[in-house]
């Protein structure tokens, strides 16, 4: 069974139409990212997918749940780490974590050990006592990314994750979901695309709403007959090169 | 547990931001203070304690708006709430989770109001206690007003609404610091026409044990209550979706 399997999906704005007529199949264990530049859709399918947004037209199967028939089914199963600082600012790094696998259904004695182990894979008892507000960017978005997988997802959703990142603290999150790889189907829309060509095991290309193009790293620069992933995406992304 | 889990992070918001402690609990006890100095030393009865504890115990809920009202439009402005829409949290979860935490810190609210009376002079019985019933409508009120509030503006227009507007018009409108009567006219009539003098009579009421006035005045405040929160719960499933759209 595939993680996500898209049919038809389609969100409009009155006239506009953000996402058109997706078709799209992830499997389980993925790490798939969804490139784009801004206003091609990728944050509308995201939200789409994680039931922030009903789809106009068209349906998105996640793990045998539609979105639009059992939203309540999907969220269980899924967990997103939001663009932006997602964290509770008054309540500590503990606190936090407690918050959200409280949210998802763990009783105190759970949320407790849940969070216990969090902090420690995610390196964070140096700052477990220390409230979300007073962290750097960096703990910040680790801690988001430990917020969202304290409920145990299936899916995870990281949008943009990385954005505003120093190089340093950027890297050091490459490796967290690097770590994450097979373990858990992973989202991911960036920006960077050497941050996708790093991370992801497939790659798709939206442009105004529609899919472009999806593929592997290797397999969209030879379609493209480009030698570098960035020539590769302007093509893709541009209109220049054909869908894939 | 889904319930409790968002309540507590909500209480816990709530009681770290030292501004609703000052403004909730201080405040209050400093015109309690203020206005019992200044009673004590003018001839005739201003603001006699019977009178004036339960006026600043309505007035010191109206604080309650602007703590739910900022929390609410706070989440609006992150994208915590992002995060909190894509958990299986229920519309009914949301709801309850923002209120719950309120209405025990509202009810503090007033007992810590009846408290410092009882120092200066209120006597303490069972009515003190019946006038802490009659005023958890006008707490449940107060708490819908800022579930409003913080759907539908900014946490900044939140502060001038509820911190600045309300209080006012609770402060003017409720009759505790002067009677009415004195102003009379279409005054008298808005402010009859509006819930706070309401709150403030009935609870005066419970006080001085004139059981009978009670319910006239509760049934304004209750009626006010539940059209405002069937409003506010409206607005803020309404308002909330389409800001994660």
């Amino acid at each position: 069974m595939s993680a996500i399997q898209t049919r038809d999906l389609t969100k409009k704005y009155k006239e506009k139409i953000a996402v058109d007529q997706l078709n799209l199949s992830i499997e389980q264990g993925e790490l798939f990212s969804l490139l784009g530049v801004n206003g091609a859709g990728k944050t509308t399918t995201i939200k789409m997918l994680s039931c922030l947004s009903k789809p106009t037209s068209g349906d998105a199967v996640l793990l045998g749940d539609s979105v639009a028939t059992s939203p309540m089914e999907v969220k269980k199963k899924i967990n997103v780490s939001p663009q932006e600082t997602a964290v509770a600012p008054n309540l500590t790094v503990k606190e936090n974590l407690e918050t959200i696998a409280g949210l998802y259904g763990s009783n105190r004695k759970e949320a407790v050990k849940k969070t216990k182990e969090m902090i420690e894979s995610f390196g964070l008892s140096e700052v477990e006592k220390s409230k979300a507000k007073t962290l750097s960017g960096g703990w910040q978005r680790r801690l988001s990314i430990a917020m969202a997988l304290i409920s145990n997802p299936q899916i995870l959703f990281l949008d943009e994750p990385t954005l505003g990142l120093d190089v340093l603290a950027r890297r050091d999150l490459w490796r967290t979901i690097e770590q994450l790889k097979g373990k858990v189907t992973i989202i991911l829309t960036t920006h960077y695309l050497e941050e996708a060509e790093a991370l992801s095991d497939r790659i798709a290309i939206m442009a105004k709403g529609r899919l472009k193009a999806v593929g592997t790293v290797k397999e969209l620069m030879s379609h493209t007959h480009t030698d570098k992933f960035e020539d590769a995406f302007i093509a893709l992304a541009s209109g220049n090169g054909a869908s894939l | 547990m889904k319930v409790l889990a968002f309540a507590s992070r909500n209480r816990k918001e709530l009681l770290r931001d030292p501004l609703n402690l000052a403004f909730g609990i201080g405040f209050p006890v400093v015109l309690l203070l203020l206005l019992s100095a200044i009673q004590s030393n003018v001839p005739v009865s201003l603001f006699k304690i019977r009178s004036l504890a339960p006026g600043i115990a309505v007035f010191g809920l109206s604080f309650i708006s602007l703590f739910s009202g900022m929390l609410i439009a706070k989440d609006r402005s992150t994208s915590f709430l992002i995060r909190l829409f894509a958990s299986p949290l229920s519309a009914s979860n949301f709801i309850l989770g923002y209120t719950l935490p309120l209405l025990p810190m509202a009810i503090v609210q007033s007992i810590i109001c009846f408290i410092v009376s009882y120092f200066l002079g209120l006597s303490v019985n069972v009515n003190l206690l019946l006038a802490l019933i009659i005023l958890i409508p006008a707490a449940i009120l107060f708490i819908a007003i800022g579930l409003l509030a913080g759907s539908l503006l900014t946490d900044k227009q939140v502060g001038g609404v509820c911190g600045a507007l309300l209080t006012n018009l609770v402060a003017w409108l409720s009759g505790t610091w002067f009677d009415l009567n004195l102003v009379g006219g279409a005054f008298k009539t808005a402010a009859n026409a509006l819930p706070f003098v309401h709150a403030v009579d009935a609870a005066r009421a419970a006080v001085a044990g004139d059981y009978a006035l009670i319910l006239p005045h509760l049934l304004w405040v209750i009626a006010y209550a539940v059209v405002i929160l069937s409003l506010a719960i409206y607005v803020f499933n309404e308002k909330m979706r389409s800001d994660a759209k």
